[in-house]
Order: structure tokens, then sequence, then C-alpha cells
């Protein structure tokens, strides 16, 4: 008895159409790539500018990124940024690992303090480096006893590979933690049943499962790393953003709009790389019901390690900066003439970079979505067009805005929309990869179980996608919040006139050698930090 | 009559060239439980999610109730096409507590909601856990919360994605007579996914044989066991003695013997004998000698493994009150007709 018997066949044509789309339908799709395509397109335009400058050099150009002095820029920013991701990669997989999975005492104090190495603004820690470390420095009064009369100082590769290795490590850190917190325990339960050691655990289940976290973290990592300008020019490093920086002081715009346009090349092969690595892995969960707690390591006596360890990332990344400013602070020193109310710098900090956040977290979004649940060629290209805003030099893309204000649209030149614009270019990709992240983790079921439940596109997104999303994207915002209350150069450049910020205070007055006014600014900055810091760890769980 | 449900020439081609599902044309009645039934990859989930709408299919149409909701020029998305359904992993949101689970799908006041909420967990037997959150319900209860979730909005058709796979089995049979249960208490036309004979045995009201993309069959359980359209719903469904035969009317010559089939047949056939057509006998010398090659006891009945003696070899499922033990010699024998099909291989 076949069907055919039982039905008889419609009598109507058998429709036969193209495959369109399989998770996404339609309208919602173009819509957001729409609106996807027009955040890319606003951070472009620097960009663009910069290359149309850079184009326009032609040969002489062409000679002048030959040359051998520039050859050897590129040398060292490579160097710097390989040596930095390595210092933050292996502080951070520990320091991952022990606040995550392991009885580590303390362990979220451990957490918190390591972190806030990320809220101190790499120029200062360079500058209390470069002084504690220097040839009549803190370290050297502790050695004097044992007859260190002068110390050769870190200035150069060894200060900046230092500074920027310890102040970028939570960027690996983070997302590294919360995706060692997601892993399926059964998962590794599974592993250990099948034979696998507890090493073998971790290399073979664990470690596949954090891949997507890792290289996200360190691709972000050796994007700061190479992007800044702040610990670079402090210890004197002739890394690309020094030498744009000089070549900008001197107006030689040309020069500096190529040297630019190679730190760009560099970032997408970065990206490129990236992509390669972190493969199409699909993170969710396809176990039954809820995921169990996961179990934690006992470290027995290793926790003295674990805990000197620990101690020696926070001594480095937190108490020694503070230390020195506060030496600053009490120590006797030239008293800077220009005066500024510290309430009137915190106020300006403080709004503009909540308004940047905001911006930037609701622009991210759509990039985000795209590059998770329409991850295809176009749309993955989309999204690495935005992330390479993170690696121009904040001072380049100060520097073409300006331009452009000036030039186009002059009724932007020095206002508060020019400077968010600058923040935007510069940190969408910290929101749109936390974002991403935290989309990856959410099993598509839920937003198909919303959706047969009767939720557009729309109510899934905001009822399911977001808040289940809402952690990782949370820290994003807090992470551009952390990271606009430090910029310093598109700050100096963007700022209208007479707006000031700690940052472009404490930039002025190292520049001008008054060392005690950089004190009470930076240890507002660190402070003000280390309590929205808190806050977002407070939120999200992280410190339960 | 107007069906809950129907395809007509349902097919889906991947984007990978991998093709699905092959021109399925299957119907529900209203209050009907409808399974699925096939081995994993056989395309049936895929089936389900084009029910749901979150696969567009390439091919054909789907109707629910009276409504056109995928054919060539027209696509309903999923939050328009009144459907519920409960996912293999529950898919709890795993944010909010059970009420919201249960209510995320209502568009009411908080006070319809509420009502509502609280019947759907009466109904699923969990009065008191409205304030749990999913982490903190065993399977069985996350089983039961999905259930209600997608029973909520009153969906025309609710699907089912195994959804009593990740239970025990003792859990699994009680939960799955519940939640037939209440299907038929609610009047609910439900489409269930599984790759479970039993399941779908006891279960279904109807089941559709699916098999590498394409429908085999569809009918009653008892049709479907008693009178398989083919050799290979057989063999998909219980288990199928083949042997080939020469047939003349209503009686075939094989390595049993002469037996007797339920249709007129005419040449070479094969036919099938369920393992439970079969009488085995060490005394009555009526049948055909075999040999007992193994056995296995399940308590309530057996299963032997015979060789007949040009070493045909059949199973058999016998009852337990004769001993049999491997390398004994038997006799078996067919007490009934049996179904002869074209001739396989």
């Amino acid at each position: 008895m076949q069907l055919s018997e039982v039905i008889p066949p419609r009598l109507r044509p058998n429709w036969h159409y193209p495959h369109v789309l399989s998770r996404w339908h339609f309208g919602a799709a173009q819509a957001t790539q729409l609106i996807g395509l027009a955040v890319v397109a606003v951070v472009m335009i620097p960009i663009s500018l910069l290359a149309l400058r850079a184009a326009g050099a032609g040969q002489e150009g062409i000679d002048y990124l030959l040359r051998p002095r520039t050859l050897l820029i590129v040398g060292n920013s490579i160097s710097l940024m390989l040596a930095a991701t390595g210092l933050a990669t292996s502080i951070a997989v520990p320091f991952a690992w022990l606040t995550a999975r392991c009885d580590l005492p303390g362990r979220r104090i451990w957490l918190a303090l390591g972190l806030a190495a990320m809220v101190i603004p790499s120029y200062l820690v360079a500058v209390t480096y470069s002084e504690a470390f220097g040839p009549r420095g803190i370290v050297q009064g502790l050695l004097e006893p044992f007859g260190a009369q002068r110390l050769p100082g870190i200035k150069g590769f060894v200060g900046a590979t230092l500074t920027l290795g310890v102040v970028s490590f939570p960027y690996i850190a983070l997302p590294l933690r919360s995706a060692l917190l997601q892993c399926d325990r059964s998962l590794e339960e599974a592993g250990h049943s099948l034979g696998l050691g507890r090493w073998g655990v971790f290399r073979q289940i664990t470690v596949p499962q954090l891949r997507p976290a890792l290289s996200a973290g360190m691709l972000l990592a050796a994007l700061y790393i190479l992007s800044d300008f702040g610990a670079v020019a402090v210890m004197q490093y002739n890394a690309f953003t020094r030498a744009i920086f000089l070549q900008t002081e001197s107006f030689r715009m040309d020069k500096a709009s190529l040297l630019a346009l190679v730190l760009i090349v560099m970032a997408l092969a970065l990206l490129v790389m990236q992509s390669r690595m972190a493969g199409r892995g699909r993170h969710f969960r396809i176990g039954s019901g809820a995921s169990r707690r996961l179990e934690v390591v006992r470290l027995g006596k290793w926790r003295y390690l674990a805990v000197a360890f620990c101690g020696a990332v926070v001594l480095a990344g937190v108490v020694i900066p503070i230390i020195v400013l506060f030496s600053w602070l009490v120590g006797r020193q030239m008293t800077n003439p220009v005066h500024i109310p510290l309430s009137l710098l915190a106020g300006n900090t403080i709004s503009v970079s909540a308004l940047a956040a905001i911006v930037v977290t609701v622009a991210a979004l759509p990039l985000a979505l795209l590059a998770m649940r329409r991850a295809n060629r176009a749309n993955r290209w989309l999204v690495n067009i935005a992330y390479a805003g993170n690696v121009l030099p904040g001072i380049v893309v100060a520097l073409a805005l300006v331009s452009f204000a000036s030039q186009n649209l002059l009724s932007l030149y020095q206002t508060l929309p020019l400077l968010i614009l600058g923040y935007a270019v510069r940190y969408l990709p910290l929101s749109i990869s936390a974002t991403e992240s935290a989309f990856a983790q959410i099993n598509p079921r839920f937003e198909e179980a919303g959706r047969s439940m009767g939720l557009g596109r729309l109510a899934v997104l905001a009822r399911i996608t977001v808040p289940l999303a809402r952690g990782g994207i949370l820290a994003g915002m807090a992470l551009v919040f952390l990271n606009v209350m430090k910029e310093l150069p598109t700050t100096l450049i963007l700022r209208p006139i007479g707006f000031r910020t700690f940052a472009t205070r404490i930039w002025s007055a190292y520049d001008e050698a008054f060392l005690s006014t950089i004190a009470l600014p930076g240890l507002a900055l660190i402070l003000a930090s280390a309590l929205v810091l808190l806050i977002v760890l407070r939120q999200e769980d992280i410190l339960d | 009559m107007a069906f809950a449900l129907e395809t007509d020439n349902l097919g889906k081609v991947f984007d990978d060239g991998f093709i699905a599902l092959r021109e399925v044309s299957l119907r529900a009645r209203a209050g009907e439980f409808l399974t699925l039934l096939g081995p994993s990859g056989s395309g049936k989930t895929t089936m389900l999610r084009v029910l749901a709408g979150f696969e567009k299919p390439t091919s054909g149409s789907v109707w629910i109730g009276a409504k056109l909701v995928a054919d060539g020029s027209r696509f309903v998305p999923p939050e328009q096409r009144k459907v519920g359904m409960v996912f293999q992993d529950y898919a709890l949101f795993p944010h909010v507590d059970v009420a919201s689970n249960i209510g995320f799908g209502l568009r009411v006041d908080a006070a319809q909601r509420d009502k509502q909420v609280r019947r759907m967990l009466d109904m699923v037997g969990l009065p008191k856990f409205s304030e749990r959150m999913p982490h903190e319900l065993s399977g069985g209860q996350q089983q039961r919360v999905a259930l209600a979730r997608a029973l909520a909005p009153n969906p025309d058709v609710l699907l089912l994605d195994e959804p009593f796979s990740n239970l025990d089995s003792d859990l699994r049979a009680h939960i799955r007579n519940d939640v037939r249960e209440i299907l038929r208490e609610t009047e609910t036309t439900a489409i269930f996914v599984t790759h479970d004979q039993e399941e779908a045995l006891s279960l279904s009201d109807e089941i559709a044989v699916i098999y590498e993309g394409s429908l085999l069959q569809l009918a009653a359980p008892h049709i479907i066991y008693n009178r398989p359209g083919s050799i290979q719903v057989a063999k998909l469904i219980g288990e199928a003695n083949v042997l080939p035969a020469r047939a003349q009317g209503l009686t075939a010559r094989s390595r049993l013997g002469e037996v007797k089939l339920y249709h007129p047949r005419n040449g070479e056939v094969s036919l099938m004998i369920r393992p439970e057509a079969l009488h085995i006998d060490h005394l009555d010398e009526t049948g055909v000698p075999a040999k007992v090659q193994w056995r296995e006891f399940f308590g309530h009945n057996q299963r032997v493994g015979l060789a007949l003696g040009d070493g045909t070899e059949l199973v058999a499922w016998t009852g337990v009150e004769r001993y049999i033990r491997r390398g004994d010699r038997v006799h078996v024998s067919l007490g009934m007709p049996v179904l002869a099909y074209d001739a396989v291989e």
C-alpha cells in the first residue's frame, strides 16, 4: 500500500525555487546588512581619506617606504607585537585558568586586581616603569645596598614589551575566562570516560572549546599593542605609532599617512590569520537540559605558586604604577603653574566615555549579528573591515577626521560629535568582538523556540538573544568605556578647544615634566576606572 | 475533510547539494498524533524544521490548517505559523524562570498570562515549580516544562523533535504516556519525530516511515507493522525474515515448505515473515527441521536464531514456556498466512 494510493496527487504545479536563506529570512537579513554597511562606511571615512593621501605620494611614497629606516620601523613593530603578545598570553592563560577553574585562595580579589591592570593607561604604566626601573629609580634605590649605583634603564624594546605585555593581558584573560566558565562539564567527563587524563582532557577537549576565545583575545591584544601610542612614545621605541606621531608633529602628513597605510596592511594580515585560526567551530551546547556546575581543580600545595604568580601579576600591573604615582604625590616636585580643578576633568572624562560606549555598543550589534548568524564571506569581510578600525593608531584616525571635517564638514570641526566618531572608529571592534563571542555561545534552538512561540525576529533579538548575550555585550561596553576614558591621541587631536580630560592633562604634564601634576589625575583615572571595573564585574557575576 | 497539516511534494536540498527531502507528501488530521519514523539521517528532523519554518523548502508546499505557509512564492515565518515546538534538548531559556519560559509566547495581559501559566503547570503536573530556574530541574521536569511552554500559546500543530531521547528508560515510558495523554486531552495535532520503533508504534495514530529523504509509507501503526507497504518498510519497522518463494495463487513454495499467502500472487516473490509468526517445536514434526544457533532470553519471551538444513538463517520470537538451548534440533512451521512482495535481491 503506497502513499500514492492513499492520497491523490494535488492538481497543482510542483514548485521549484532556489534555496535562499537558512537561519534568517529575507528583509531582516538585508536590513541588518544595510545597517552594518552604513556603520562600516562611517568607520571607513578616515581610512579612505588616509589611503587617498598616501596614494597621492606615488613613486616618491614607494621610495620612502622602501628606505632602510622605514623597514626598520616595520621590524620594530613586528618584534614588539610578537614579544608583547607572547608575554600577555603567557600571563593570561594561567591567570584565566586559575581564577576560573581552581580553588585559588581569594580568587575573586586576584581576578579584580589582575584585571585592573587593564584600566591603567599604557602611558601611565610606561611613565611609572621608566621611573621605577630608571637609572636612579625606586628599584635602584632598593638595590643600592648591594652596590648598584646606576641601572641601565628600560627605555626602548624591553620597556615597551614589558609595559604592553602587562597592560594588554586582560584582553586575553577576560574572554578566555568566560569561555572556561562556559565549557560544558559533561564533555570533559566524557573525555575522562574515554580514557583521557587531566592533561589529555585539557588538550583535546578544553582547548578546542577555548580556541575562539583565545584567538579573539590574542588578536585583540596584538592589535592593541600594534596601535598603542602611549607606551611606545614614553619608552622612545621607534615603532609605527611613534614614527607616525613624529612625522605628523613636523607636519609631514604624506609620510605619516604612508606609514599608517603599512600599519593597516599589517592589521589586515592579522585579521586573516585570526579568521583562519578561529575556524568554523560553533560552540553551543548540544547536550540535554541546562549545563551543570563546573568541577573545581584542587591546587593542593601548588596554590602557593599560584598565589605567587597572581601576586607578581598584580604587582607589575597595579602596585608599581600606584606606588610610583603616590611617591610623586608626596615627593618634592616643581609646582605646575596651570591649575585645573579635578572635578571638571572628571566630569568631562566620564560623560564623553559613557556617550562613546553607548554609541559604539549600538553600532556593533548589527555587525556582530552578521558575523555570527550569517557568516558568509561578504559579511565576514564587512566585520573584518570594521575590526581594522582598531589598528588605526588613534592619532591617525584623529588627523584623518580633522582634515575631513576642516575640508568637508566645517560644522563638525572641533566638536564633541567628531570626538565621539573618533572613539567609535577606534573601539567598535572591542564591542563587536565581545558581542560576537556572546552570540556564539547561544544555542540557535533558543531563538527557534522563540520564533515557534510567535515572536518575530526583532522580538527574539530583544527578548532572547540580547538577554542571553547581555553579559558579553555589557563586558564589551565596559571595555569601550574604560578605553575611551584613558584614550590619549584621539582626545588630544579631536577635542573641542579647551576640553580637557584626565588623559590630556597627564600628557601635557608629562611633556612639561611636572611629575607631581601627573599624580592626581593619574590616581583619579585609576580609581574611577577601578570603580567601573568593579561594578561591571559584580553585574557580570564574575565576582560571585 | 480538512487536514490540520499537509505537505505536497515537499523537497529540501541544502546549499552543499545534500538532498534531505524528496517529494514528501503527507497529511495529519486534526487531533492526530503523527510520527515521522526513520533512522538517523533519514531527513525526519529536516522535515520537522521545514514544517516549523526554520528551514525553507526548495520545492513543494506546506499547509497548516487551511493556510498555505510555504510554496514557491510564499514563506510564512515561524512566528506566524502557530506551530509549537518541543526540542530534543528542550532549549528552555536559561535566563528566565519556569513561569517566564511558559509565558514567553503569550501576548495577553499579565493576569491572563499568569492564569494560563498556572493552567499549563497544573496540566504537566508541576504546579509548584513556577519560580524555579531551568537548571534546577531534572531532565523529566525540563521535558514537562518544554511541553507546557510549547502548548501555552494553543498552537494549531505541535512539533516534537525526539523529545524523549534524553530521558532514561523508566522515566521515558512514564513521561511519554503522560505527554500522549495531555495531547489527547487538549486535542492537539502533534507531529513527532523519533527513531525509536517501540515509541512510534505505541504512541502514534499514524506513522510516516521516512528513509533517505523519501516517505515510504504513511499508515496506522498496526498496518505499518502487519501490512508494510514494502520489504524495506518491514525491515525498518520491527524484525523481518525475508525468504524467496515461488507463488501460485494463495500458496507459495519456499524453504519452509508450502505457505499460505494473504494476497494471490504468481511467480517469483519475496516472503516477509515476522519472527513471532514462526512456530518452534521439539517434537512436532510437521514443520521443517532446523538447528538453534543462538538464543536471547527476555523474560516475557525469547528470541531464537535458527538455521535450516540449507543454511538459511531465520529469527523467531517465541514464548518462554519451552526451554530452548543452543544446538537443539527443532521443527519450524508457519501458523498463519504471510505477505508476499516482488522478489528482492
